[in-house]
């Protein structure tokens, strides 16, 4: 990390904004798609009330707040207030959606999120932005344990969406579960991949979006979007790859990820996520319990504070890049 | 001002039974944070004899005030109050404690009909009532939330987001409620983290801050009396002095202690000295 650096070297990739964009040049993206659901859903439902904690512009509720002024709460820099006040909110039968980023949710406001929502089981819809390995800004940004750290919360509903059809999809079913829940929001333009499937989130569900006979990809949140192309990429080694999405990290759907593990093909998991505590170990405890007796190959973030920089140097050095993923499933093979 | 007496009557009266009953639940643990719940009788008691708006039989009334316990430890106190207010029936206080109870130790919303919130994770209760308070008003629903808290919940950041939340959102149906009986777990709240001046820092977040005498009845009467009804204005804050054990005089002048020990052999005294003090 020493010398100094070459004032005519080509254009390099540089340390990349906070809230940077992943998806790939070229790829079909919409603008904003948790916003807007949540926009038109308020339209319907005039329970539907938004908050954040001076983060409006970067979790996309500005959109919110546009639409509906007068049902849009700015908390301020006050983590553990933002989620208390829409644990109260919950309390007089409002449907709040709070946002703030993943970091500040999971590590900062846990214990408001626990007991004032979580343990009453309310209607609080938490929000959060840049989770996993989203962001180049280092460990202070990088929701890298979140889902580790939300998955112990008794109640707590966990959906980890791939692009924007995922999104635009859960926002009215998370309003209408019961209990608390948690968004991993993916935010500005987000990649739309999923309508090329025959395929509709539902809460709660897992689904096969694609069968193969050699490898099945078991994987959540935008690591589906790269298991899939990894998926074709691999056809052209004569490797025949099944994705199976599980969007719904918790209540987890064991009976289908089950189903489809229960065979010889080789298992992998993928996710944007430390390895600890997400969905591999979701995954394992499930073939543990089943007493399937087989291998799960993880794939995901190592378990360590992770480098700043930019997200296709990122996601390349910890193995989320599909070229990457390509790699990793050949030498498992 | 005939009516101001009585209903300075009103409160002394329940202040006097509520400190009976938090006596005879004692008695049934053998211990529990009786002192804080004898000294806050009077403040309590106003809230339920005359500042609060419920149905006792129908807890769950849509338009009804709210009041958050924060001090989920304090639930001694609420529960005699609650009795006092008819929503618990006197005689279930003496299942206090016990399994299966609708009174546990700890205050839980679930467990008991009354209970708002589950306090006892301190500096959680006026961020809840601040949501609340902007729930309600957007709901055109008139109602005002009271929230209880403790000067050792001054400690926590949390209190102190609330606090500017609530005035950012001009909460003018939100009232908080201080318990400054000056002791916390490790000791006087003056050795553990200085708070004061109290006074000067609500004001200065903004809010309509009064101070006086937790254990006067009429005081707390005024206070209440003080605060306008605007639901969009300034949020009003009482700070309560009061002395723990207020009313018994072996506890009053024991060494304060946050969990008080008190002897079989001593609850008899407490409720002769109680009875012998008569209504304050």
């Amino acid at each position: 990390m020493t010398g100094t650096i070459e004032p005519t070297a080509p254009k390099r990739l540089t340390t990349s904004a906070m809230i940077a964009s992943f998806a790939d040049p070229g790829q079909r993206t919409s603008s904003a798609p948790f916003g807007h659901a949540l926009a038109d859903l308020a339209d319907r439902d005039g329970r539907v009330v938004g908050l954040t904690a001076d983060l409006g512009k970067y979790t996309d509720m500005h959109v919110f707040a546009e639409a509906h002024p007068d049902r849009f709460f700015q908390m301020g820099m006050a983590e553990q207030l933002l989620f208390g006040a829409a644990a109260g909110m919950a309390e007089v039968g409002l449907v709040p959606f709070a946002s703030t980023y993943s970091v500040f949710a999971a590590r900062r406001a846990y214990d408001f999120l626990c007991l004032d929502a979580a343990e009453p089981n309310l209607n609080v819809n938490i929000v959060g932005g840049l989770p996993g390995l989203t962001t180049g800004y280092g460990p202070s940004h990088q929701a890298t344990e979140d889902m580790a750290i939300f998955r112990g919360m008794p109640n707590l509903t966990i959906v980890d969406p791939c692009d924007s059809v995922d999104i635009a999809a859960a926002v009215p079913q998370l309003a209408a579960c019961e209990g608390p829940t948690y968004l991993r929001l993916l935010r500005g333009k987000v990649p739309t991949v999923l309508d090329e499937y025959d395929y509709t989130f539902q809460l709660g569900r897992a689904a096969v979006l694609r069968g193969g006979s050699d490898v099945v990809l078991v994987s959540s949140g935008l690591m589906t979007m790269r298991a899939l192309q990894a998926a074709d990429r691999l056809a052209a080694h004569h490797v025949d790859v099944a994705v199976v999405h599980t969007p719904t990290i918790k209540p987890f759907d064991a009976e289908t990820v089950l189903r489809e593990l229960d065979t010889d093909r080789l298992a992998v998991t993928l996710e944007n996520h430390t390895v600890v505590g997400g969905l591999f170990e979701t995954v394992a405890s499930h073939v543990v319990r089943a007493g399937l007796g087989r291998a799960v190959v993880p794939i995901g973030l190592p378990d360590e504070f992770l480098a700043a920089g930019a997200l296709p140097t990122l996601h390349d050095r910890y193995g989320l890049s599909t070229d990457k993923v390509v790699e990793q499933v050949l030498a498992s093979l | 001002m005939t009516l101001a007496v009585d209903r300075s009557t009103v409160v002394k009266e329940a202040a006097y039974r509520m400190r009976h009953h938090v006596l005879d639940m004692g008695e049934v643990q053998g211990q529990g944070y009786v002192g804080q719940a004898l000294g806050v009788a009077e403040m309590l008691a106003v809230v339920y004899r005359d500042v609060l708006r419920y149905r006792a039989d129908d807890p769950d009334w849509a338009d009804r005030d709210r009041f958050l316990l924060s001090t989920g430890h304090y639930a001694i106190a609420l529960y005699s109050a609650l009795a006092e207010a008819g929503i618990v029936p006197v005689e279930e206080l003496q299942t206090y404690g016990a399994d299966d109870s609708r009174l546990p130790m700890s205050g839980m919303a679930s467990y008991t009909p009354g209970m708002e919130i589950s306090g006892g994770s301190l500096g959680h209760g006026l961020t809840v009532a601040v949501g609340m308070a902007l729930g309600l008003r957007l709901q055109g629903n008139g109602a005002r939330v009271l929230d209880f808290l403790s000067d050792g919940e001054l400690d926590e950041g949390s209190t102190w987001e609330a606090a500017m939340g609530a005035t950012h959102h001009r909460l003018g149906n939100l009232i908080a409620m201080v318990d400054m009986n000056a002791l916390q777990a490790d000791g006087r709240t003056e050795g553990v983290l200085s708070i004061e001046p109290a006074h000067e820092k609500w004001a200065a977040a903004g809010w309509f801050t009064q101070r006086v005498d937790g254990n006067d009845a009429d005081a707390l009467l005024a206070a209440f009396d003080a605060i306008s009804a605007e639901p969009v204005g300034t949020p009003s804050v009482i700070l309560c002095d009061t002395r723990i054990g207020r009313g018994v005089p072996l506890l009053e002048t024991r060494e304060k202690a946050h969990f008080m020990r008190i002897d079989e052999h001593e609850w008899a005294i407490c409720r002769e000295q109680l009875t012998a003090g008569g209504v304050a």
